[in-house]
């Protein structure tokens, strides 16, 4: 794969699903597929560092988000960048509904279990894109 | 005034905003998180709310009033500074900006490589982190009952 795969989990801080997101992409980038892929801060974004704006134009990028607000997609749009997959935490959620996190960001073992669901959806993202280049 | 109701000054708690980065690239990003939360959840229970930096950029106005109503703490993994940068720009300066780097090499500690698991340090450095963010808590506080 030519392109740079950029994958931004929103890392939200109020509910669980913000950190699951963020384990998610750690595990992705860490276990998954490493040297595949790469993270940014979302927090460079919101103050165009252009270090980041560069390597999003030039890349492929994945968001996830933790809830409907989806903050990682519109802080990544508010560069004129348009994601090519937009994933919210919820979908994985909404399968296995047993799986209750312990807390916001000590997830426990359900939450842990979660992001990796989330991570093995994320590398079907990965592979997808990677036909379409 | 005889009849009036008297608003007591009470009904609206005096509450400070913390602004955490999202710092995924870092550790620091990460102990910033924890450290945040420690004073969410433990330290200054009641007198503290987690402002979601993500969430307040993406034009929540809930997050974006309150930040400007109330005063905020930013909290940055690096010398960056996005939380403080872009609080500053959506909603006035911040009243503390704490770079968590910058608190622990004063303090002679050095972080692990890892955001995702946190070492034995890192934890330390949480800890750390969340005693001077509660610290600034309480000088707001203190000021706001002075006033």
């Amino acid at each position: 794969m030519d392109k740079e795969l950029i994958v931004i989990p929103c890392s939200g801080i109020g509910k669980p699903y913000g950190e699951i997101s963020r384990q998610a992409v750690y595990e992705l980038l860490e276990d998954i597929r490493p040297e595949q892929v790469e993270t940014v801060c979302l927090g460079r974004l919101m103050i165009r560092d252009p270090e980041v704006l560069e390597k999003l134009q030039n890349g492929f990028v994945i968001t996830v988000d933790g809830c409907a607000k989806d903050c990682a997609l519109k802080n990544v749009e508010a560069t004129g960048k348009k994601v090519d997959k937009a994933v919210r935490t919820l979908e994985v959620f909404k399968e296995h509904r047993d799986l209750k996190p312990e807390g916001v960001l000590n997830l426990g073992e359900a939450g842990y279990t979660l992001a990796h669901y989330l991570a093995e959806k994320l590398s079907g993202e990965v592979e997808c894109l990677a036909k379409e280049e | 005034m005889p009849g009036a109701t008297e608003i007591s000054r009470d009904l609206k708690p005096f509450k400070i905003g913390i602004v955490p980065c999202n710092g995924e690239e870092i550790c620091a990003g990460s102990v910033t998180r924890f450290a945040c939360r420690k004073v969410l959840d433990e330290l200054r229970k009641g007198k503290t709310v987690t402002i979601c930096l993500p969430l307040f950029i993406a034009g929540d106005k809930g997050e974006q009033q309150f930040a400007s109503r109330f005063p905020t703490i930013t909290v940055d993994g690096c010398d960056k500074r996005c939380s403080a940068i872009s609080t500053e720009r959506l909603s006035g300066k911040p009243s503390y900006s704490i770079v968590v780097t910058d608190l622990l090499k004063d303090k002679g500690l050095t972080l692990s490589e890892s955001p995702r698991v946190l070492s034995e340090t890192d934890k330390q450095a949480v800890d750390i982190i969340a005693e001077e963010i509660a610290k600034k808590v309480d000088e707001l506080l203190g000021e706001a009952g002075d006033a």
